[in-house]
């Protein structure tokens, strides 16, 4: 890993528990400025729950996880949503609300308590829009949108929040293939940047196309974590979700196929 | 993005339409009172029968109403937040079952008006408290659990109305029916529930943007940095504590804790910095303009202003539902 660069996110001898049944065991990882973690698994393995401790919305079972080399207890709620946003899996839309306001939810760690949104707040909303293909569709009701349209919105909004570190529970969820590519991109983009990038994927290829690290749980507690070329290995990958999986190389890309 | 001198402009047209309904209500009557009557009687300290009747009749009733509308249509905004349920009102937790068994047994008892206020709003810190007991019994706390355990015991209190509906004797089953459609006529001791009713909307403005946030879903609010626990127990002892004084004083009126909100938010969209300041208005007004109706429109006889809230509350609701993009 890259020593130079500043830590983002840092967990040591971390494991999770779910009621009785332990889904990973211990392991660490580090994440660096500029890098993309990509965790990797089947159905139910945790990824999800993983991917919430790390946010600090979880306490992990053992272990501790500390974001910008501190731990979440000693970070400000506010702050820490300044430093480090999360686009959770799902989004309940339950009340009517323009795009443009739904973006600027993402605003809210940067104002104070009284702060109403700024211009400059409604041109980063704006902006952030604009990144996902939706700068006409502002003045929208969020719920006449489609499926893909509002998983997008809610990519608009975490662009807003402008954290150091993105967490990204299947980005793609929704998305059509255009913008799978375009959402990863995006982020790798953001990374180079100098933000970090971790997310929870299913297509393995994604993840061999965008990640730098790849953890991949097998959903019985073993965790796999290491460099992308490391990780990705045909007979981890068919392990780990119990299929069998095959690595092709096609046109110079490695590519991976279920049997 | 409404832009905040729109948004002075509509509370601002808001107010006038509250003061006006307030000024409806002390004029209209079998005893019509001239403005000019009104206004001498409440600031100029008038002598005489209109005065009187300004002053000690129309004046804490109109009050009454106004603070009740007020008082319930930001509770109702506040639990469809909380529940995150468009559908849910003030009442869905139980708060107002709660209170009516309170009430209905007092009246039972043949206790003094104050008791059965006070066995009102007993009543609906009781069901709050076992609402939020039962819900929190684990320490898992999802709206959905709240909500079935509070249309549980909604449901129970209402078991328990029909009982005490079924014991009552003839004089006291109309006054026991009045209570439970929401009835203004002996609201005497209007002004703590004003003074609530401001209270209440200046300690959630503080968290109006969390509350945008939230709406948004419990596990965005977290990651923005909002606390969701205290914000959820602000929400709940808030919204409950403001039913409580609405039902209190005049019964539980039903529908403006619903449809206030939905028609606010129809016309202003859903941020709550503007939505609970004009819900409250609006309530006030609406239950004001509605509760002068009841009293004039087949006077001498008073109709319950619960009647009159839904007979206007539904058709509007109806129609907005099938207006709103779904």
């Amino acid at each position: 890993m890259n020593a130079a660069a500043e830590i983002l996110l840092e967990a040591d001898r971390l494991a999770l528990r779910v009621g009785e049944r332990w889904l990973c065991c211990e392991f660490s990882l580090r994440l660096a400025a500029g890098e993309c973690l990509v965790l990797l698994g089947p159905n139910g393995a945790g990824k999800t729950t993983l991917l919430h401790t790390l946010a600090g919305l979880r306490e992990p079972s053992v272990g501790s996880v500390r974001l910008g080399r501190r731990q979440y207890a000693d970070w400000d709620s506010l702050a820490a949503a300044r430093f480090r946003g999360l686009l959770p899996q799902q989004q309940p839309d339950h009340f009517s609300a323009t795009v443009l306001q739904t973006a600027l939810v993402g605003r809210h760690p940067h104002l104070g308590r009284w702060g109403w949104e700024s211009d400059d707040d409604v041109a980063i909303a704006r902006a952030a829009l604009a990144e996902v293909g939706l700068a006409e569709l502002a003045g929208r009701d969020i719920l006449s949108l489609s499926g893909g349209e509002r998983q997008r919105v809610s990519i608009a909004a975490l662009l807003a929040q402008a954290p150091r570190l993105f967490l990204l529970d299947e980005p793609t969820n929704h998305l059509d293939l255009h913008y799978q590519v375009a959402a990863l991109e995006l982020f790798a983009r953001l990374a180079r940047a100098g933000r970090g990038v971790v997310m929870v994927l299913h297509d393995i290829n994604l993840a061999a196309r965008f990640a730098d690290h790849v953890i991949l749980l097998d959903g019985r507690g073993g965790v796999i974590a290491g460099a992308r070329d490391e990780v990705l290995q045909a007979d981890r990958l068919s392990h780990a979700y119990n299929h069998p999986i095959c690595r092709v190389a096609v046109d110079g890309r490695t590519v991976f196929l279920p049997d | 993005m409404t832009s905040q001198r729109n948004i002075l402009v509509t509370l601002g047209s808001l107010a006038l339409s509250g003061a006006l309904a307030l000024a409806w209500a002390l004029s209209a009557g079998d005893f019509a009172i001239p403005f000019s009557d009104i206004v001498a009687a409440l600031f100029a300290g008038a002598e005489g029968m209109p005065a009187t009747v300004v002053r000690e009749l129309r004046l804490p009733r109109a009050v009454a109403v106004f603070a009740c509308g007020g008082l319930l249509a930001i509770a109702g905004a506040l639990m469809q937040v909380l529940l995150r349920n468009p559908l849910a009102d003030p009442y869905v937790l139980g708060i107002s079952g709660g209170a009516a068994v309170g009430a209905l047994g007092a009246m039972l008892l043949g206790l003094a008006p104050w008791l059965v206020d006070a066995a009102a709003f007993a009543g609906a810190l009781g069901a709050m408290l076992l609402v939020f007991g039962l819900a929190h019994g684990d320490g898992s706390w999802t709206q959905t659990r709240l909500l079935l355990t509070g249309v549980i015991v909604a449901a129970g209190c209402g078991a328990a109305v029909t009982l005490m509906l079924s014991l009552a004797t003839d004089t006291r089953l109309q006054s026991m029916l009045f209570w439970l459609m929401g009835d203004a006529s002996g609201a005497s001791r209007p002004w703590p529930a004003l003074v609530l009713m401001g209270v209440g909307l200046v300690a959630v403005l503080p968290f109006a943007r969390d509350l945008n946030v939230l709406a948004r879903g419990e596990l965005s609010a977290r990651a923005l940095g909002v606390r969701v626990e205290r914000l959820r127990y602000l929400l709940y002892v808030l919204a409950s504590l403001l039913t409580a004084a609405a039902v209190t004083l005049i019964g539980s009126v039903g529908f403006v804790g619903l449809i206030v909100p939905h028609l606010v938010r129809f016309v202003l969209g859903n941020d709550q910095r503007v939505l609970l300041p004009a819900a409250m208005l609006a309530g006030g007004a609406l239950l004001t303009v509605a509760d002068t109706a009841a009293r004039t429109v087949i006077a001498p006889i008073q109709l319950p202003v619960g009647v009159l809230t839904a007979l206007i509350g539904v058709p509007v609701f109806l129609f907005l539902l099938s207006r709103h993009p779904r």
